[in-house]
């Protein structure tokens, strides 16, 4: 397949692991930011082709993993309710909420439907003007400029029975979060190279300066992983901690203009809770007053229920880079894809399914 | 109804309906009318019509499947219901070495559904009993409120003979066997999902719904010995490889790129997040025999219309913790597990 064969060729990905290998002469730990970036890892191996000393840490990135359990809960709520026709993308249908999750809502009579990008859910909402149609806004960055046009849209056709619940949290704010843990162990970064398509890289410069850490913008083809940590240890090596660019097929350095206002059009930043890491300030975005009638949370006036999450979850040092999946007493035995007890079991992108999914085997050995 | 044309003289209930009635199932004359003008009329059954078939059969072992479709949408591109509910059936046979036989056919049709695309669907499944040389010898209507289908669910029942000496089943797998993949993978499922979901590619891509069973008789006929057999439906080439290894008590180590993904298939998958490995089939099967017949059974399949792309994926391995590993392209494994449920399309 054209632009995604050429970043999976098997001999250029040994080429990039011996320059890696000749490049490394002490032990550093990269974190890759964005729960894609993992899957992919673990998916083709990459770290296996990696020198011992160099440690792959798996970051937050995964929005369907930290959307914390009261929103799922209050989406729950929402689509049990028989006037609301509730939409959302597939993978969150599965993800469970303190009793109870999408897919068994479904079940019950609830009407849930998958879609594939927020503007379908403004449709349905046009198609059915009896009835309230409910998106479950989350992501990162990524995903905020089509939520964004999906309330810029229904606002601007007056559409009353449209709104969202609006999840959406931010990367570089979790980036610093871990960073200034004293427990951190990240010595540079891979920054989500999507994210930065709609954003650019300005906002990594004052973290790359502040931490002394490398930032690199990469894909999440095998080749772009590995040009990514080679730039990132090459900084490193040399002592340096700059802001670079491996994934400039996508990704420039302003980002994308118009994405950005329509953003900061529809949203504010805001606190936001985290599942597994807890309230991180100004690491999310709410509706700003002028669409707060596009509030799913306001409008059907539900509270926000804060739950305990099981005390023997450690996702949230998982999320910070401080443990690994397989360093988890319960992974794979009291805690598997489906029965997760926390955040990074739950979605296929999270840290410890992706270890359960490809390397169960290994527990053992790694 | 206008004042003009309003008579006091009872009406003769109209019985030309254009969509399935729940009197359509209630047994009576609207019973008789859709067996007669439209069941009868396009499934053809050599059987006297009575409570059951009275079938003569040789003497030997019998291979006796079942299974029921509840596909949505009903017309795919490369299919429909029909044409899967023979071939699924035939496919099951084939899969144990049988020669498909005889076929039953139950129909749970919903209230609404139009006769037109009732005819249509019984049309396909008549022209794939045809082709598949399986006779239908019984079968079953009934009528559900409207709400309480999706149109059209059938089920289907199929005997097939078993040749003298043809003993194929997991049970026989042995350590160091070859795994043979008939073809490339994933289509039907991408093809459900692109009409499901109104998404439009490139080239499109048709289901490969087909039957087995021509095949696995070229290569009993070449005297090729098989193992085992499994046809790759929903869940994919990675359930069926787990399945196997659970049931055989061996462990498989297959090499990723060795699996056939066409392009359009490839490209589908990526845009939504799936894994062809996962994604359902309705025309493949892997074969599962001694390492030796790897090669016979190789051109035997390439000679056939649906085995052209076959090709060795891997063998089987003594039993280790890891039902089924595979080797990617840069030289690391992974675990092939079964899928949790269905595969959800990913945020981003």
């Amino acid at each position: 397949m054209k632009y995604l064969d050429e970043y999976r060729d098997a001999e250029a990905a040994k080429r990039l692991a011996t320059s890696i290998e000749q490049l490394v002469t002490q032990p550093w730990s990269l974190m890759e930011v964005c729960g894609g970036q993992t899957h992919s890892i673990l998916r083709f191996g990459i770290d296996a082709l990696l020198p011992k000393s160099v440690t792959l840490l798996h970051g937050p990135g995964c929005p369907v993993c930290v959307t914390p359990l009261e929103v799922l809960d209050l989406s729950i709520a929402l689509a049990s309710r028989p006037e609301v026709i509730f939409c959302s993308f597939g993978d969150m249908l599965r993800v469970p909420g303190s009793s109870s999750d999408l897919l068994r809502v479904k079940a019950a009579g609830g009407d849930v439907r998958v879609v594939y990008s927020p503007l379908d859910a403004v449709a349905i909402a046009r198609q059915h003007p009896t009835r309230q149609v409910v998106f479950l806004a989350v992501g990162f960055e990524t995903t905020a400029p089509a939520n964004a046009m999906a309330v810029y849209q229904a606002s601007r056709e007056g559409l009353q029975n449209f709104s969202i619940v609006a999840s959406h949290v931010l990367v570089p704010p979790a980036m610093e979060a871990i960073l200034s843990s004293p427990q951190c162990r990240v010595n540079g970064f891979l920054a989500a190279g999507h994210v930065c398509t709609i954003m650019g890289l300005e906002e990594y410069h004052p973290i790359s300066a502040r931490y002394r850490v490398p930032i690199v913008a990469a894909g999440f083809e095998p080749l772009d992983l590995l040009e990514g940590i080679y730039l990132c240890l090459k900084q490193l090596e040399e002592g340096r901690a700059e802001v670079e660019n491996q994934y400039s097929r996508a990704v420039s350095a302003a980002g994308n203009a118009a994405a950005v206002k329509l953003i900061r059009e529809v949203f504010e930043v805001i606190p936001r809770k985290w599942r597994g890491i807890g309230e991180i300030p100004q690491s999310g975005l709410g509706l700003r007053p002028a669409y707060e009638a596009f509030d799913a949370q306001k409008k059907f006036s539900l509270p926000l229920q804060s739950v305990e999450e099981p005390k023997e979850c450690i996702s949230g040092l998982i999320l910070q880079g401080i443990k690994k999946p397989n360093e988890c007493e319960a992974f794979g035995k009291r805690c598997h894809p489906e029965n997760p007890l926390g955040a990074t079991m739950v979605s296929s992108e999270g840290a410890c399914a992706a270890y359960y999914r490809y390397r169960l085997h290994a527990a053992e050995s790694t | 109804m206008t004042e003009k044309n309003f008579t006091l003289s009872c009406p003769t209930p109209n019985t030309q309906f254009e969509t399935i009635q729940l009197a359509h199932g209630g047994g009576g004359r609207l019973s008789q009318r859709l067996l007669e003008q439209v069941i009868f009329r396009e499934l053809k059954s050599s059987s006297e019509r009575h409570d059951g078939a009275l079938l003569s059969f040789p003497a030997g072992r019998l291979a006796f499947t079942t299974d029921s479709y509840v596909i949505k949408p009903r017309f795919f591109p490369g299919g429909d219901i029909g044409k899967l509910a023979v071939y699924g059936t035939v496919n099951d046979l084939a899969m144990c070495g049988a020669t498909p036989r005889f076929l039953s056919v139950g129909l749970i049709l919903e209230e609404g559904l139009p006769i037109e695309e009732l005819s249509r669907i019984l049309r396909s499944m008549q022209r794939a009993a045809e082709e598949a040389q399986i006779e239908l010898v019984t079968g079953d209507t009934k009528v559900v409120d409207r709400g309480k289908g999706d149109g059209i669910f059938i089920n289907t029942s199929g005997i097939g003979t078993v040749p003298e000496g043809v003993d194929i089943r997991p049970g026989r797998v042995q350590e160091g066997d070859a795994i043979v993949l008939s073809g490339d993978i994933g289509r039907h499922g991408v093809a459900i999902l692109s009409v499901r979901e109104g998404l439009q590619f490139e080239s499109p891509i048709e289901s490969d719904c087909a039957p087995l069973h021509t095949m696995v008789a070229s290569l009993l006929e070449a005297g090729i010995s098989l193992h085992c057999l499994r046809d790759l439906t929903r869940g994919g080439l990675a359930a069926a490889l787990y399945e196997i290894s659970r049931d055989a008590r061996v462990s498989m180590e297959v090499e990723e790129a060795k699996i056939p993904v066409s392009e359009p298939v490839h490209a589908a998958c990526e845009l939504l997040g799936l894994d062809p490995l996962y994604v359902a089939n309705e025309g493949r099967m892997i074969l599962i025999l001694p390492q030796n017949e790897a090669e016979r059974a190789l051109s035997v399949l390439r000679a056939h219309p649906f085995g052209q792309q076959a090709t060795q994926i891997g063998r089987t391995t003594p039993k280790q913790e890891a039902p089924v590993l595979l080797q990617n392209r840069f030289g690391g494994t992974r675990l092939l597990d079964l899928p949790l449920g269905e595969q959800l399309p990913r945020i981003c």
